[in-house]
């Protein structure tokens, strides 16, 4: 049972980044028809931004300390961070210490912008061409962006910590009556399982309850006759993209502590979420949250020994497994609507 | 006993009665007009004779055979070919090139894998297509994009498509949809010059009155999806049941 | 003249590229050994081995994706069967690619039919995904699980403990041909020149041009003319009685076969197999080459495969040391900023400028290459050009069947 518990939190933080990626995927084929091979690059921009913030926030400067000499008695040089000048040693000091959710609220608006320049710039020109073209353009961005990325950050995964206060781990099987060290589950996987489930819960608010979430539900279901009623949906739709890349970024920022970041997990993320999509049903919102989280945690059930050693590797290809068995004999997806994309 | 003889078939989509209770029987070598109101079943009941719907009760029988859970393209081999509303033909291949598939899926069946023959070299294929695009006036656009062709060619060029497999039952949907006065009676000499030369039975799909009267050899009226009247055009046309199914618009 | 069923045109093409293909260890070589140019020369063994090797790729996956619209994204495991598949070979017999070669094609078209069974259930997006998904699996698997067959992360490679039970005493201890050796070389000095004739280029050369013959052959048949009309519209070929599965199917295990035969000239140059083969990233640049040459033309794959290949090798190379003696007659504040600027593009930034160049294609020029070329030739021709691809027009057209 504990074991259970465990796998099923494991999987949680894997399947929340896995949601908060296809939740962009799906909203922007489902809104714009658009297959957008460039959307785990946007994950990968939020996890860079984390690491710009990081570094600049460690800026600093040397400055020779009264108080302390080195032991020939000069007076000591020591290194001080502008932000721990500028505020005082102690709020400073937390500040750096909480570079991480600091990133969160800088990659807000650099996220939206850069969903912005990215659909106008590129995406709207392919409305209209078949989803192979979309898929190609796509993917050259997404090649374009990840060796900028590395050209400026370099190859090697860069850490990127989190706070200190959420450091280590605490024993939630004791919580939950089990006995101690039965589930050890690391402070920073639960604060990204509770960030993931306030950020969907926040998209799905907004589109649920707002006018703007109403239209952009009503174009998704039917984009001709909003456009119709005199709507101008394309707006929304390009808001919409800022939006979902918005969502991936953030999901990036948070998910630095976990995985430090590399250039190439963009493209990792990628090929995960896009599994997502289609077993949650293309299109599908509901579709693509409960898919990735049934995946995250399938798959941290097949890393389970037990169960490797009953199949061996299945916990290579359990996603690619499922996917497959999806795809041929429920084509529209998990909870996707049906007739939406079904050949 | 028809060529195409359709006995009880029902269809729901949801709680829509698409079809319900259909009885029809297409005679050999005559040309059949299905026509009612929109919204009356006809393309429903199309697609249940080409494999693209399957009825949830009845039978659909050509030529002593049942067509029922059968694929398209099988369907097709048994010597039923169809007509769209809007001419489906292949864009990126020549007017020659198209009528080539047609004459190769006659010869050589659903599937046949020839990667070394010549297309070049298959001179009785090409003299078949040569002949097809003659008879329906188009052989001097054999070289063409089929994609430039105009609306009226691109429905002579899919009707050569469809003749090339020596169909014994030719199946349009309202094959004059959209069309300007003048191509629509081109369209109907075309049918009945294709009638006169060959056996050939023809189920035709029609809202426009001026066609069906024209053509049509015997007259099915649909209306909320069951039939009404099956009878001569002379007969039909002062029927008061027909009038009533077409109250409001000029038959 | 027309020879092997070809017509007159076709004939003429294909003594073309027999011809460049031939001389492509003279053509590759044009600056002298000692001239600043001597960078862009390309007539490298192990270089001209890769366009060969890469264009049978190519070839192979423009009969599935060019003709009949369907993207795969997960080809790359075939090709990481074939080494696999002829390195076993070399491991079990011996070095002779006799064995492995057309054991990789069989192996691999074995693969494909069942990858492709189950994948071509599906079209469109779908089916990307799914050959994406299939391809992965095979991935981690040959990391994971099938270490015993693929030796996991090393890669695999012949040991002297290995069984290679028809090794003969004097038999040559690397790849070879009935003892051709693959890497031997012969070289050329004529003055400043040097050319170097490899048994290697040579070899994977004459397989190139008989598989393009077998594609040329392909596209000319019948079953190519079926395959084209699958790109453009399945609805009417179903109604015309045919069965598209199996034409698709078809041509999805011919391309997995010249993947396989990709991957094992790979292992045949080089004898060893590793698992990064296999990966998506892999799959992807065949894509780009296909897209990048004009993707459905004849010449379009091999045009892509030797750009990509070229560029690869060229931007690679170039560091601050050249582009200095390059801009060296401009203002010192001008070369400074110009070679910063080449930073992003050169040297280990050769895929940016690839990225940026796919999208640019996709963008503004559809058919690739190719049709850039006979943009070319139209603004000197007056009268409407002789096709360079004569049969087959690339066209801004759906290149998935949906």
């Amino acid at each position: 049972m504990d074991a259970i518990i465990l796998q099923i939190l494991n999987g949680l933080d894997k399947g929340s980044a896995y949601a908060l990626i296809a939740l962009g995927l799906t909203l922007i084929f489902g809104t714009l028809g658009v297959v957008n091979f460039a959307h785990g690059a946007l994950f990968m921009i939020g996890a860079f931004v984390a690491v710009t913030v990081q570094r600049l926030l460690g800026l600093s400067f040397e400055q020779i300390d009264p108080d302390k000499t080195d032991f020939l008695g000069n007076p000591l040089k020591v290194k001080m961070t502008y932000v721990e000048s500028w505020f005082g040693p102690e709020v400073g000091g937390t500040i750096v210490d909480w570079s991480v959710p600091v990133a969160v609220i800088i990659a807000i608006p650099i996220m939206l912008l850069v969903g912005y320049v990215m659909e106008r710039g590129l995406i709207k020109h392919f409305y209209k061409r078949p989803h192979a073209d979309q898929i190609l353009v796509t993917f050259g961005l997404a090649i374009v962006l990840q060796e900028l990325i590395k050209y400026f950050y370099g190859a090697n995964p860069i850490q990127t910590p989190a706070p200190s206060v959420f450091k280590g781990s605490f024993d939630f099987g004791v919580l939950v009556g089990f006995d101690p060290n039965a589930i050890i589950y690391p402070y920073w996987r639960l604060v990204y399982f509770a960030f993931a489930a306030v950020v969907l819960g926040g998209v799905f608010a907004f589109l649920r309850y707002t006018t703007f979430g109403m239209v952009v539900r009503a174009g998704m279901a039917d984009r001709e006759t909003v456009g119709l009623l005199g709507i101008n949906i394309d707006k929304r739709f390009t808001i919409m993209f800022g939006l979902a890349a918005a969502v991936a970024g953030i999901a990036g920022v948070m998910y630095t502590p976990i995985l430090s970041p590399n250039y190439h997990m963009g493209m990792d993320f990628l090929v995960l979420s896009f599994v997502v999509v289609v077993v949650g049903g293309m299109g599908s919102l509901p579709g693509a949250v409960a898919a990735g989280f049934l995946l995250g945690i399938l798959q941290s059930f097949a890393s389970m020994n037990e169960i490797k050693s009953l199949i061996p590797g299945i916990d290579q290809v359990i996603i690619y497994l499922v996917a497959i068995i999806i795809l041929l004999t429920r084509p529209r997806g998990l909870l996707g609507r049906a007739g939406v994309m079904e050949d | 006993m028809g060529i195409l003889e359709v006995k009880g078939v029902n269809k729901r989509f949801g709680g829509l009665q698409a079809l319900s209770n259909v009885n029809l029987s297409v005679a050999e070598n005559s040309l059949h007009a299905i026509i009612g109101p929109n919204g009356a079943g006809k393309s429903t009941l199309l697609n249940c004779f080409v494999g693209k719907l399957i009825p949830d009760t009845g039978s659909v029988m050509f030529n002593g055979e049942s067509l029922l859970g059968r694929k398209p393209h099988e369907i097709n081999q048994m010597g039923i070919s169809r007509v769209f509303q809007t001419p489906e033909i292949f864009t990126d291949l020549t007017v020659m090139e198209n009528v080539m598939i047609s004459c190769f899926a006659h010869r050589d069946g659903a599937f046949r894998l020839h990667p070394f023959e010549t297309v070049a070299h298959e001179t009785d294929i090409i003299e078949q297509a040569e002949k097809m695009l003659l008879d329906v006036n188009m052989a001097d656009k054999r070289n063409m994009h089929s994609a430039s062709l105009s609306r009226g060619d691109k429905r002579r060029l899919e009707m050569a498509m469809c003749l090339a497999q020596e169909p014994r039952l030719l199946l349009l949907d309202e094959p004059t949809a959209g069309m300007a006065r003048a191509d629509t009676n081109n369209t109907i000499d075309l049918l009945k010059e294709i009638k006169e030369k060959r056996d050939i039975t023809m189920a035709i799909i029609e809202h426009d009155m001026h066609v069906v009267f024209s053509l049509a050899e015997r007259i099915t009226v649909l209306a909320q999806g069951t039939p009404l009247v099956e009878d001569t055009p002379e007969n039909i046309k002062g029927h008061p049941k027909v009038k009533e199914a077409y109250l409001g618009e000029t038959v | 003249m027309k020879l092997l069923g070809l017509s007159a045109k076709d004939t003429r093409f294909l003594l073309i590229v027999i011809f460049l293909t031939l001389a492509t260890p003279v053509l590759l070589q044009p600056f002298p050994e000692n001239s600043g140019l001597a960078t862009f020369n390309a007539g490298y063994p192990d270089l001209m081995q890769r366009f060969a090797i890469f264009g049978i790729f190519a070839i192979g996956f423009n009969i599935l994706f060019g003709l009949t619209g369907y993207l795969s994204f997960g080809h790359a495991a075939f090709l990481g069967v074939g080494s696999y598949t002829v390195v076993w070979m070399y491991k079990l017999l011996d070095y002779n690619v006799v064995w492995g070669l057309p054991l990789a094609v069989v192996t691999s078209g074995v693969f494909a039919l069942l990858i492709g069974f189950v994948s071509l259930r599906r079209s469109g997006i779908y089916f990307s995904i799914l050959t994406l998904a299939f391809a992965q699996m095979s991935y981690n698997l040959a990391y994971s699980v099938l270490t015993p067959i693929t030796n996991g992360e090393t890669g695999l490679q012949v040991y002297r403990s290995d069984a290679q039970v028809l090794l003969g005493a004097n038999e040559p201890t690397s790849p070879h041909f009935f003892g051709l050796v693959m890497s031997k070389s012969t070289k050329l000095n004529l003055g400043d020149w040097q050319f170097t004739f490899n048994n290697g280029y040579y070899f994977t050369a004459i397989i190139a041009i008989i598989v393009f013959y077998i594609s040329l052959r392909i596209f000319r048949s019948p079953f190519g003319l079926m395959l084209r009309a699958i790109k453009t519209n399945q609805t009417r070929l179903n109604y015309t009685g045919i069965n598209t599965r199996p034409y698709a199917l078809a041509a999805f295990v011919i391309s997995g076969m010249y993947a396989g035969l990709a991957g094992g000239l790979m292992a045949a140059m080089d004898p060893l197999a590793g698992a990064e083969r296999m990966q998506w990233t892999a799959s992807g640049e065949v894509v780009l080459m296909v897209i990048l040459g004009g993707a459905g033309t004849l010449m379009g794959p091999i045009l892509g495969a030797g750009f990509i290949k070229y560029f690869e090798n060229i931007f690679s190379k170039i560091n601050d040391q050249i582009l200095q003696g390059w801009f060296a007659w401009m203002p010192d504040w001008l070369s400074g900023l110009l070679i910063e600027i080449s930073h992003f593009f050169v040297g280990k930034s050769w895929h940016l400028t690839l990225g940026l160049l796919f999208m640019l294609v996709v963008i503004f020029l559809p058919g690739g290459l190719v049709e850039a070329g006979q943009r070319i030739a139209r603004l000197f021709k007056k009268k409407p050009p002789e096709d360079k691809d004569p049969g087959h027009h690339p066209q801004p057209a759906p290149h998935v069947a949906e």
